[in-house]
């Protein structure tokens, strides 16, 4: 698991970026936490960048969006799902990613 | 309506299709490609394409459930014709193709040089054919590149050059690229980027001659500079492709004369992309030359087109963006000589800043470099 942030730097509707094997966004929606890749599927961008709408995240260079609960894209241009992670926090307020285990990299940022 | 035709095979066309089968269309449903390839995406074409970080596969535009649009493919002969009297779409070949109705998506042309002869290592770069013979031509040796035209494609081709390590000059007729359309400061912020990362920029002074016989050995400029090159690349704008549809009633305007929803002059004919040119309630005609209006606007006008009226016009504020240098620069909105320029993020002189143009005490325009976050809060904020 990786450290993130503490939760008093990571206010409802903000994101931050943190390194994993890869980089991982985790935003605060409305009190509940959620990660996902942070490297749009579609071309490359990055969604701790983008516009926070409720459960979803818009990237910020050709607007598809993502459903946080799910990595599932919701529109074009994007096809394929961001990978989710787990968030919990620790008694004193630290924010923990627990990255999913590293798919094999198949498919370059094209 | 029982048969309908988009006549263009790429962004724009590929997504009336999907509109069309979305909206409940479910008739016969044609699409025309000049180019032998399925529709793909041209941005990374300046961009990733040219570095041999993405190749023709990665930019398909096609998606898994795009089997479901059950769209019959005509690619690899262009449109010649538009018959609205026989309800038709004539092919180059002579194919006439029944059509009740028409989505005209056949987009722009890259614009050669005025007078140039026709030499070997001179490009322009449009279609996913353009870009291959144009990194063919860049690997061959280590060639002397001169871009003519310093606007976003020729600022992503150099960008690319200098990456890829060639000597590259960019020649721009304009006093400073991109100034235009990205006002004074922003623009200089933006040409400062060659310097920085050692391409050349000369400015202010037209191409009045390519030399070499076969091919190309350089340029030479109105004030009689020359410039050696081995390859030369054209990226001075595009034309719209609508010279198909002289003679078919439709207004022809340095594009298709729309209205806001995208109807043409014809029943039963809309128009989206670079082809299509928006008379707005004012008067004035615009063509939103970009990815996002490719993308945006196929919804719309296949809305109208099955309601058989102006239903929803096109309104959304124009975006665009351009990676060069390693920098992404985003930009959306109108602006136009006179309005004030406001930092909101960043520094101009470190070329990472978001800003806003404001015009009567009101933003009418958002730019960045490399401040996504910031520059999408800006963009959102712009009234349409
Ligand atoms: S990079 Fe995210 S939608 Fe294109």
């Amino acid at each position: 698991m990786i450290y993130a942030c503490h939760l008093d730097d990571l206010p409802k509707g903000e994101s931050i970026r943190v390194m994993a094997d890869v980089p991982i966004a985790v935003f605060n929606v409305d009190g509940r936490l959620y990660a996902v890749d942070d490297t749009c599927t579609h071309q490359n961008a990055s969604l701790s960048d983008g516009w926070l709408e409720g459960c979803f995240i818009e990237c910020p260079l050709h607007e598809a969006a993502f459903d946080l609960r799910t990595g599932a894209p919701t529109c074009l241009p994007a096809k394929r799902a961001v990978r989710t992670h787990a968030v919990t926090v620790a008694e004193d307020g630290a924010v923990y990613v627990h990255a999913a285990v590293a798919q094999p990299v198949a498919e370059g940022a094209a | 309506m029982k048969a309908v035709t988009v006549v263009g095979a790429s962004l724009a066309g590929l997504g009336a299709a999907r509109a069309l089968r979305e909206q409940g269309y479910t008739g016969a449903l044609t699409v025309v490609g000049a180019e032998r390839h399925a529709p793909y995406d041209r941005p990374p074409l300046s961009k990733d394409f040219l570095l041999g970080k993405a190749e023709a596969a990665d930019l398909a535009l096609a998606a898994e459930d795009d089997a479901a649009l059950e769209v019959d493919w005509r690619l690899g002969t262009p449109a010649a014709a538009l018959a609205p009297g026989r309800r038709a779409v004539v092919l180059a070949d002579g194919t006439e193709i029944a059509s009740d109705a028409v989505v005209v998506a056949t987009g722009a042309a890259a614009l050669p040089l005025p007078g140039a002869p026709r030499l070997a290592g001179v490009h322009t770069l449009r279609t996913l054919d353009d870009a291959e013979a144009l990194r063919a031509d860049l690997a061959a040796g280590s060639p002397r590149v001169a871009v003519v035209g310093g606007s976003f494609i020729g600022a992503e081709i150099a960008s690319a050059c200098a990456a890829l390590g060639l000597e590259t000059t960019v020649v721009e007729a304009a006093p400073a690229p991109l100034a235009a359309v990205l006002g004074p400061e922003v623009a200089a912020a933006v040409a400062g980027l060659h310097a920085a990362n050692g391409v050349r920029l000369l400015c202010g002074t037209p191409v009045a001659a390519l030399t070499g016989t076969d091919r190309v050995t350089g340029l030479v400029l109105a004030d009689g500079r020359a410039v050696a090159a081995d390859v030369v690349v054209v990226g001075i704008g595009a034309r719209p492709a609508v010279d198909w549809l002289a003679g078919s009633g439709l207004e022809l305007d340095r594009g298709v004369v729309c209205d806001p929803g995208l109807r043409t002059a014809l029943p039963g004919v809309v128009a989206v992309g670079d082809a299509a040119r928006v008379r707005r309630a004012d008067g004035t005609t615009a063509r939103a030359e970009h990815w996002s209006a490719a993308n945006d606007q196929p919804p719309v006008a296949v809305r109208n087109l099955l309601a058989g009226r102006t239903v929803a016009a096109y309104a959304r504020v124009p975006y665009f963006w351009s990676d060069q240098y390693g920098v992404r620069l985003q930009f959306a909105g109108h602006t136009r000589p006179g309005d004030t320029l406001r930092v909101v993020e960043g520094a101009l002189a470190d070329r990472a800043f978001a800003a806003v143009y404001e015009r009567d005490g009101r933003a009418v325009a958002a730019v960045a470099l490399d401040r996504p976050r910031a520059f999408t809060r800006l963009r959102k904020g712009l009234a349409a």
